[in-house]
């Protein structure tokens, strides 16, 4: 008798649901979890007021990311605060056996790019993180999602999350990008649609030709600003792409258990007549890369388009649109293309892996940053930064006129000296926008590592079509199908 | 571990915004502490002082007299939008406040809050628009929030009923969390552990610090 058909969510939920009382939520077996310097030092010192250990230290990890400085590792931390916590992570990790990726580590880096690049983010996991970017994490098809401080206590302490079984949402990406446009733009689409709060209470499958034909570090910059979207987590069902990037990773299974995993990961895609509870359609054709313009994500134009103003929003939507244009100081009615800019930051954990690098010094080689302009490329981990430099890609950034660093969150949070200074307008690779996320009174413009870069060479938001030398789509008779557009 | 909670009887602050984010309840500069402490003046810092550090004139609505000690906030849609820090729900408490009222409140937040023995109250958009007129029309009438009845009663004597998570609202109503309950599940974890053997050893081979 065939079983009900299931979505890759509800079959990862399933298997990992150890407990489920009546009227509590369910128990929720956790296989990995992601730990870093900000939000765990209050569970460790829980853990400690009970007199428990970390029950899984062999499925935990740590590293140090949001507060460490990006620049010359050797110097000393300027900050005592950040210092105090940087150290804290260390002693925690030591005095409860956690494997730590930290400072002077050639594998630190953010928490969401090291998972995969060293092969412990896999298919059909549960993933959790303190920080609500794990998304990121669904990429493989694995059920990823950010949680607060008691609960990393609780998976700390039990290796288990309580939790209510979340909806299920389809976002499905027809048809195929144009060159010049990326998953960044497919994000900040999705958002600028259903709003930063239009995924609540929903896990979102991201399905359809356009997702399919993504590399695995385009899928994990989706299903990063999922959490943008208002939904805890997004994923992807896993393909020969995912399997082709995990094989060889240092902690991916290998030899005959990599075949027999393999074979557990081919049948996590939601079956053939699966239900969601809701499903959207995009039309990846008519995608432009994409720009935000107000204080939160879902604030975003096509880069062609303009600022808008009251009388093109909901009634409901008109005081959060002038309290946002007020902070950003931009006129409605104007193009959002040609707005000054002051800095430039093309990193984090949605935008700081080698292909965004890559992406990016595409644009910069040959040519240099506009005059008066701070542009800072952080790589979002030690291994992209020794890959980027393996490459060259260190040397165009350099001899563009930007700053090349050390890996870190840096400026997406502004927490180790990276930062905006009050009133300057950056265009930011990372994944909020909101009021001071990048500095005190700093104003951000969101953007893909190819808008970025294209805006530093012009010191205005560019459309990247025009340094590319493709016509935008709109434009275009025909599409030319060998530009590196990602 | 938090105490009972059962009711509170107080004013209310109304911030008509929606998509209240967490880098507004607090900002991230301030999640460099390794403790809970210091928080409350943190509490939506931004809106309360110039980035050169000076308090806002005139002062933000946080900062006025006639709202300190109030403990119920009634604010915009989708409130506690972005990040996971949980210093978010510990700073809103730390200031004073018990209870939130709004259309809607972003996932992470949500849960955070009920760790922490703050109530998210949810409701409809044509009740909050009455709220919202109410708190207009009386600045200064007190609410009582009654968790036991899952009861909001106005001034005047008109009330409503809200709906919370029956395991959180017995959590808090008991000065409890959760993770007793779950040890006391033990069994049941290793049960399943047995059958499903982890995927990975995250300290083989892991490099030095």
């Amino acid at each position: 008798m065939a079983e009900k058909p299931r979505t890759i969510f509800e079959k990862i939920w399933d298997e990992h649901v150890v407990a489920s009382d009546s009227g509590a939520p369910a128990i929720l077996a956790i296989d990995l979890h992601l730990v870093h310097e900000v939000t765990s030092p209050q569970a460790f010192t829980g853990l400690r007021e009970r007199g428990l250990k970390v029950r899984k230290p062999g499925q935990t990890v740590a590293t140090a990311d949001h507060s460490i400085p990006t620049l010359d590792p050797s110097l000393p931390i300027a900050d005592e605060l950040a210092a105090r916590q940087l150290r804290q992570i260390e002693e925690n990790c030591r005095e409860f056996g956690i494997s730590f990726h930290g400072k002077g580590s050639p594998t630190r880096g953010i928490v969401h790019v090291i998972g995969p690049e060293l092969g412990l983010t896999q298919p059909g996991m549960t993933i959790v993180c303190g920080d609500s970017h794990t998304a990121t994490h669904g990429a493989f098809g694995a059920l990823a999602f950010g949680i607060g401080t008691s609960e990393i206590e609780m998976v700390l302490a039990t290796q288990t999350l309580l939790q209510r079984k979340p909806k299920t949402f389809q976002v499905r990406i027809d048809g195929r990008l144009g060159p010049g446009v990326g998953a960044k733009d497919i994000i900040l689409a999705l958002i600028a649609r259903i709003g930063i709060g239009g995924g609540t209470g929903h896990v979102i499958e991201y399905t359809g030709d356009a997702i399919r034909a993504l590399s695995m570090e385009e899928r994990m910059t989706v299903c990063n600003m999922t959490i943008e979207g208002g939904a805890r987590a997004g994923l992807i069902a896993p393909d020969e792409t995912t399997f082709a990037y995990l094989k060889g990773r240092k902690f991916a299974p290998q030899g005959a258990a990599w075949d027999e995993a393999v074979a557990r990961w081919r049948a996590l895609p939601s079956d053939e007549g699966a239900t969601y509870d809701r499903t959207i359609t995009i039309d990846g054709d008519a995608l432009e890369p994409m720009v935000t313009y107000g204080t939160n994500p879902g604030m975003g134009v096509p880069v062609s388009g303009r600022i808008p103003g009251p009388a093109d929003v909901e009634p409901g939507a008109r005081d959060d649109l002038e309290r946002a244009l007020a902070y950003m100081g931009l006129e409605p009615g104007r193009s959002i293309a040609g707005q000054k800019l002051d800095v430039v930051f093309i990193g984090s954990c949605t935008n700081g892996r080698i292909e965004d690098l890559r992406a990016a010094a595409s644009v910069l080689r040959g040519r240099r940053v506009a005059s008066g302009l701070r542009v800072l490329v952080v790589p979002g981990s030690q291994q992209v930064k020794k890959q980027a430099e393996s490459e060259g890609l260190d040397e165009v950034f350099r001899s563009a006129g930007a700053e090349w660093r050390e890996s870190g969150c840096s400026m997406c949070i502004a927490m180790n000296g990276d930062q905006l200074e009050p009133g300057q307008y950056g265009i930011s690779t990372s994944n909020r926008n909101f009021q001071g996320r990048q500095g005190k009174g700093g104003r951000t413009f969101l953007a893909s590592p190819l808008t970025a870069a294209a805006s530093a060479v012009t010191g205005v938001i560019t459309d990247p079509r025009t340094l590319l030398g493709v016509a935008p789509k709109s434009a275009a008779v025909s599409r030319p199908t060998t530009v590196e557009a990602h | 571990m938090p105490e009972p909670f059962v009711t509170t009887t107080s004013r209310v602050i109304s911030i008509p915004r929606a998509n209240i984010d967490t880098d507004q309840i607090c900002p991230a500069r301030f999640l460099k502490i390794t403790d809970k402490n210091g928080l409350a003046d943190a509490l939506f810092f931004d809106w309360r002082f110039t980035p050169d550090g000076q308090k806002r004139q005139p002062p933000s609505f946080i900062d006025e007299p006639v709202n300190a000690g109030r403990q119920i906030l009634l604010v915009g849609d989708n409130f506690g939008a972005g990040s996971s820090r949980e210093h978010a729900p510990w700073a809103l408490r730390a200031w004073g406040v018990r209870a939130i009222v709004s259309t809607s409140f972003a996932d992470i937040f949500r849960g955070n809050a009920l760790k922490n023995a703050l109530l998210p109250i949810v409701v409809s958009a044509e009740r909050h628009a009455a709220l919202t007129a109410l708190v207009v029309a009386d600045p200064d009438g007190e609410w009582s929030v009654d968790l036991e009845a899952q009861k909001v009663t106005l001034p005047g004597g008109n009330s409503f009923a809200f709906e919370l998570d029956p395991f959180a609202r017995a959590m808090i109503l008991a000065g409890t969390d959760e993770i007793g309950y779950v040890l006391s599940k033990l069994p049941a974890i290793e049960a399943w552990e047995a059958t499903h053997p982890a995927r990975l050893d995250t300290r083989e081979g892991a490099l030095s610090r």
